[in-house]
């Protein structure tokens, strides 16, 4: 029973609280729709885990970038204290490592927290000008005090009267289509 | 004080809330963005835009003079060639400190508390180290070559000197603003997309609509969001304390007498959290009141921005004492007579104001009446900013204008320019959070959100 529908994006409905949308979110889940996503005014952790997200690679990105900042930091200094321009200062070595550590942390925290912030932007895909769940009619209210929860056309189940038809029974607020 | 505040000393135990208990998500969205959007802005904002806009063009001033006359403008000479530039760095940067505090490391802490004050707070941080980073740059007599401090491949085939604790400070220091930038400016993206969908002028939403980058509270979003708030907030922690460590290693790694000592980083990073806080306090009394925002800032909030102010000035007091004991425990003669110096020399004075304004006056703090009273805790706020000064004021002066040598001793005195360049900065400072206050939201608006009982998610 699989329709093309190639000018919606999909079918979202409105809740009035975090807790409707999370049990909503959950029985979405539950019938067998995976190209779901809530939307929300503030961060609501169990909705992330209603919708089957998984755990975020951004740790892992930020713990790259403080290594590449940690190792930098320490070996531009030392390339150019004891490689490119070795000068005598108080008798110290050329290789004084304790008085390269403050630089290599501060490194570090630089390049591990670029990558934590852009890190996040680029796996959201943000900036972004345009989305398709700005059409729907009540979305200004997503970052007031309304929740949403879009089940996307691309979804394989997807079937739009089935799907409207599902929320419904959500005790949603109200069901609308979102056009591309 | 009013009936409100009395009653809310008398109750104000754990269980007090830290938000009004009258808010929703719709009020607390209408009532913050409204600051920006809709309410007419208060005749007090212009005048005080204004005067601190003028107070503002008095760097501007000094600072073209300095670049036509050279840092002779300054009152700085040998043997006290560090005088107002570095004690006014010390200064502000400290001062930003408990706006990262307030925003990192309470976050980690879990304190609740901490979302009506850490956007007003951080923004204070990024003006504050903008003030900061002005000074040791004027400070180098030649502003314009400062980009030599940074290692950038050049044609004299050098490279920066990285053992000294100058060059430490230059990468802490613009890690710490550019970090703190960030930190600020993601905790604006989900508030920027409440402007952009409450603004009624199409200027203001396409403004608005561009910094929040297209946002639009996806759960996969937040997700990350979270994560990387959480993640910064643990890069930003140990940030602060390396910064106002390094700052202060700019005195210990140095073997003045007074400078030389291992209490100086702990020292220093309590002393700025104290500084800091009582800025936070000197500007969130009079913003509360004027901007009506009682049932987001509560008394709450000021009991314990009071006793933070409380245990950090103790630690500071502690410093005091035990460089005074160093002193003389030391055996040292030059040590000796550096305390003695601070408690008897020529700068008697402000030493002894010093303890007056950081070791007596935040005693007061330990009685609840004296923190239930706003106007009061005003003015230790005060009080303990001007100590703040005069502790680097004694620090720097102090120890060096009698070191070893007594042939070459020395006075020093600022300028009417030294005065011009920190009233200037004083003015930049608060032209910067006037405009802060008008444009963007001064309380973070999802975060408050979170902390209302609705947002709990009941799964029956």
């Amino acid at each position: 029973m699989k329709r093309k529908h190639s000018t919606l994006y999909g079918v979202m409905a409105q809740f009035d609280n975090p807790s409707a949308l999370v049990a909503a979110a959950r029985e979405t889940y539950e019938a067998g729709y995976r190209q779901i996503n809530g939307y929300s005014p503030f961060p609501i952790e169990e909705l992330s885990e209603a919708i089957g997200f998984k755990r975020s690679v951004l740790p892992i990105i930020v713990l790259i970038g403080g290594i590449i900042g940690a190792l930098g930091g320490f070996f531009m200094q030392y390339w150019m204290e004891v490689v490119d321009y070795p000068i005598n200062v108080g008798g110290k070595p050329f290789n004084s490592w304790p008085a390269f550590i403050p630089i290599t942390f501060e490194c570090t925290v630089l390049v591990a927290a670029f990558s934590a912030v852009l890190g996040m932007l680029a796996l959201n895909k943000l900036p972004q000008p345009y989305h398709p769940v700005f059409n729907a009619p009540n979305f200004a209210l997503a970052t007031r005090d309304s929740f949403f929860l879009v089940i996307e056309s691309k979804d394989p189940k997807f079937d739009h009267d089935e799907a409207v038809r599902f929320l419904r029974s959500l005790e949603a607020r109200e069901v609308v289509d979102v056009e591309l | 004080m009013d009936e409100r505040d009395d009653d809310l000393h008398t109750s104000i135990h754990a269980t007090h809330p830290v938000v009004g208990t009258e808010l929703t998500f719709g009020s607390v969205t209408d009532k913050i963005s409204a600051i920006v959007l809709k309410r007419k802005t208060p005749i007090g904002w212009f005048v005080g835009f204004a005067v601190s806009f003028a107070l503002f063009q008095l760097m501007l001033l000094t600072i073209t003079k300095m670049l036509f006359v050279g840092i002779g403008l300054w009152g700085v000479n040998v043997p006290v060639a560090w005088g107002m530039d570095i004690l006014n760095f010390v200064w502000w940067i400290g001062i930003g400190h408990a706006g990262t505090l307030i925003s990192a490391i309470l976050l980690l802490l879990r304190q609740k508390w901490r979302t009506s004050i850490n956007r007003f707070a951080e923004a204070m941080t990024l003006f504050a180290v903008a003030q900061a980073g002005m000074y040791p740059i004027m400070h180098l007599g030649r502003p314009w070559l400062a980009y030599w401090l940074f290692p950038y491949p050049n044609t004299m085939g050098i490279w920066p000197q990285f053992r000294s604790p100058l060059m430490w400070d230059v990468f802490a220091v613009s890690t710490y603003a550019t970090v703190s930038a960030m930190f600020w400016f993601v905790g604006l993206i989900p508030d920027f997309a409440t402007l952009r969908d409450r603004a009624n002028s199409k200027s203001f939403r396409i403004i608005y609509g561009m910094l929040a980058m297209g946002w639009r509270g996806s759960a996969r979003h937040w997700h990350r969001y979270e994560t990387a708030y959480l993640l910064l907030a643990g890069l930003a922690t140990p940030l602060v304390l390396s910064v106002h460590t390094i700052v202060s290693f700019d005195f210990a790694v140095g073997i003045i007498p007074g400078w030389h000592a291992t209490i100086f980083p702990p020292y220093f990073v309590a002393g700025a959290i104290y500084a800091g806080f009582a800025m936070v306090l000197l500007l969130t009394i009079p913003l509360r009141k004027i901007y009506g925002l009682e049932s987001f800032i509560t008394m709450r909030h000021m009991h314990n921005m009071a006793k933070v102010m409380l245990a950090t000035g103790l630690i500071v007091f502690y410093g005091y004492l035990i460089e005074a004991f160093f002193g003389w425990y030391s055996g040292n003669q030059y040590e000796r007579f550096m305390i003695w110096n601070r408690m008897h020399g020529p700068y008697a004075p402000y030493y002894w104001t010093l303890i007056l304004c950081n070791g007596l006056t935040p005693q007061f703090l330990w009685f609840k009446k004296i923190r239930s009273n706003l106007l009061l805790l005003w003015l230790i706020s005060i009080v303990v900013s001007i100590g703040m000064w005069l502790e680097r004021f004694v620090i720097v002066v102090t120890s060096l204008h009698r070191d070893y040598l007594p042939s070459s001793w020395g006075m020093y005195k600022p300028s009417q320019w030294d005065w011009g360049m920190f009233i200037g900065t004083i003015g930049f400072f608060f032209a910067l959070l006037f405009l802060f206050i008008r444009f963007l939201p001064m309380i973070s608006i999802f975060e408050m959100r979170t902390i209302l009982p609705e947002a709990e998610v009941d799964e029956g």
